[in-house]
């Protein structure tokens, strides 16, 4: 396919892979924040062809991983009223909540339905006029417009049976947090280039200057986190804290104007809690009160829930790139995609599953 | 959840206030929202995401970045493998 299989070209990851070795003199620890990302360098075996000096450890950037628990139980909770259409996206519905999930809810006879796009979510409920249905929001800023345009969407055709549990969350107060955090050991970033097709590069010259830290916008193939890693390599080595632009093929300085303009209309910047991490402040999105009406905490009065993670699970270790799935003592034993004690082995962007997936488990390093 | 995947447009709907196109990807058509690609065009590839195009493909740039890294590329042909 046309703008993936060049990225893809195996003659070019090795002559950026040399062109690394040869630029790197000292080690450099490095974070893609994206989940994607993660699982493009453990497919595709990226991490084996850098040098032993370039750590790259992974980010927090799996919005399935950092749903809050209690967000996943509100979504149970609401699966399970024979009044309520659940309508999720479907790498929610195996992310392990307190006490169940929404696969397992669905089995026992809920109705949960799973939609790739928010629009699917809207349909059902025009569909379905005499049930009240919930369409669990999650996501970062890449997804963040298309779920506003689901509740514009709704507002605009008068539906009265149709609301959105939200669980937004937004990168840049998530990089903050990393780089004030004592335990911070990342020197570089490769920024998710999603997130930033829609928002643009602009977001992310503060975190730059404040921190003296090299940012990449990076995109997904091989190719483009091979390139960014070398882009970043050649500013550490130089001395260098600048914010560049790999993935220049979708991602602007500005960004997706028309889809800021919609996210903005439907959603406003709130304190947001991270599942594994804790609370960031204004790093979350919720409803604007003029789409009060559409908030499935307001419509259903879900009231507050706090749960514990279970306690042998490392996942908020691992979101912060301070452990490897590796590390932990349940990887692949106690904890594989199929029974998870947390989010990350679950998510086809969480860390643990990618470790799993492409048989890192042998090999604990 | 986080992915995108670059398509080509093949058909553009104007629906009042929204605009949607069927989009290409490899041998599948979607149907996909172009609300906010106002600027993407028949033959354009978008990159898409939930079924939304989230920014047109800059054609000139990719070009030019491949050329780029195929020039390295082929170089790199001549040259013995990276050590790890």
């Amino acid at each position: 396919m046309k703008y993936l299989d060049e990225y893809r070209d195996h003659r070019i990851a090795r002559a950026l892979a040399a062109e690394i070795v040869q630029s790197t003199t000292r080690p450099w620890v490095l974070m893609e924040i994206c989940g994607g990302q993660t699982h493009t360098i453990m497919r595709y075996g990226l991490d084996e062809l850098l040098p032993r000096g370039i750590e790259l450890v992974h980010g927090p950037g799996c919005p399935v991983c950092v749903t809050p628990l209690e967000t996943v139980d509100k979504a149970i909770a609401l699966a399970l009223r024979p009044d309520v259409i659940l309508v999720s996206y479907g790498d929610m519905l195996r992310v392990p909540g307190s006490h169940s999930d929404l696969f397992r809810a669905k089995a026992q006879g809920a109705d949960v339905r799973i939609a790739y796009s928010p629009t699917e979510a809207v349909k059902i409920a025009r569909q379905n006029p005499d049930r009240k249905v919930v369409f669990l929001a999650i996501g970062f800023e890449t997804t963040a417009p298309a779920n506003a345009m689901a509740a514009w969407q709704a507002k605009r055709e008068g539906l009265t049976n149709f609301s959105l549990l939200v669980s937004h969350v937004l990168v840049p107060p998530a990089i903050r947090a990393l780089m004030v955090s004592r335990s911070n050991r990342v020197q570089g970033f490769i920024a998710p280039g999603h997130v930033c097709t829609v928002m643009g590069c602009k977001e992310y010259e503060s975190l730059v200057r404040d921190f003296r830290v090299p940012i990449v916008v990076g995109g997904f193939e091989p190719v483009d986190i091979l390139e960014a890693v070398l882009m970043l390599v050649r500013q550490l080595e130089a001395g260098e804290a600048r914010l560049e632009n790999q993935y220049v093929r979708s991602v602007s300085y500005q960004g997706n104007v028309p889809a800021q303009e919609i996210m903005a209309e439907v959603f406003e910047i709130a304190d947001q809690k991270w599942r594994g991490i804790g609370p960031i402040p204004q790093s979350g999105l919720r409803l604007r009160k003029e789409y009060a009406a559409y908030d499935a905490d307001l419509a259903f009065d879900l009231g507050e829930m706090t749960v514990d993670e279970p306690a042998e699970c490392i996942s908020a270790q691992v979101l912060q790139g301070l452990k490897k799935p590796t590390d932990c003592a349940a990887f692949g034993m106690r904890c594989t995609p199929e029974n998870p004690l947390g989010a990350p082995m679950v998510s086809s962007e969480g860390a643990c599953a990618a470790y799993y997936h492409y048989r890192r488990h042998a090999v604990a390093k | 959840m986080c992915l995108a995947i670059p398509g080509k447009i093949l058909e553009i709907q104007e629906l009042g206030p929204l605009r949607a196109g069927r989009v290409q990807f490899g041998g599948i058509v979607r149907q996909v929202s172009l609300n906010f690609v106002p600027e993407a065009g028949l033959g354009d590839y978008v990159m898409v995401h939930v079924g939304f195009a989230i920014s047109r493909v800059d054609a000139e740039e990719a070009q030019r970045t491949y050329k780029l890294l195929e020039e390295m590329g082929t170089l790199a042909a001549e040259l013995p493998p990276a050590e790890p």
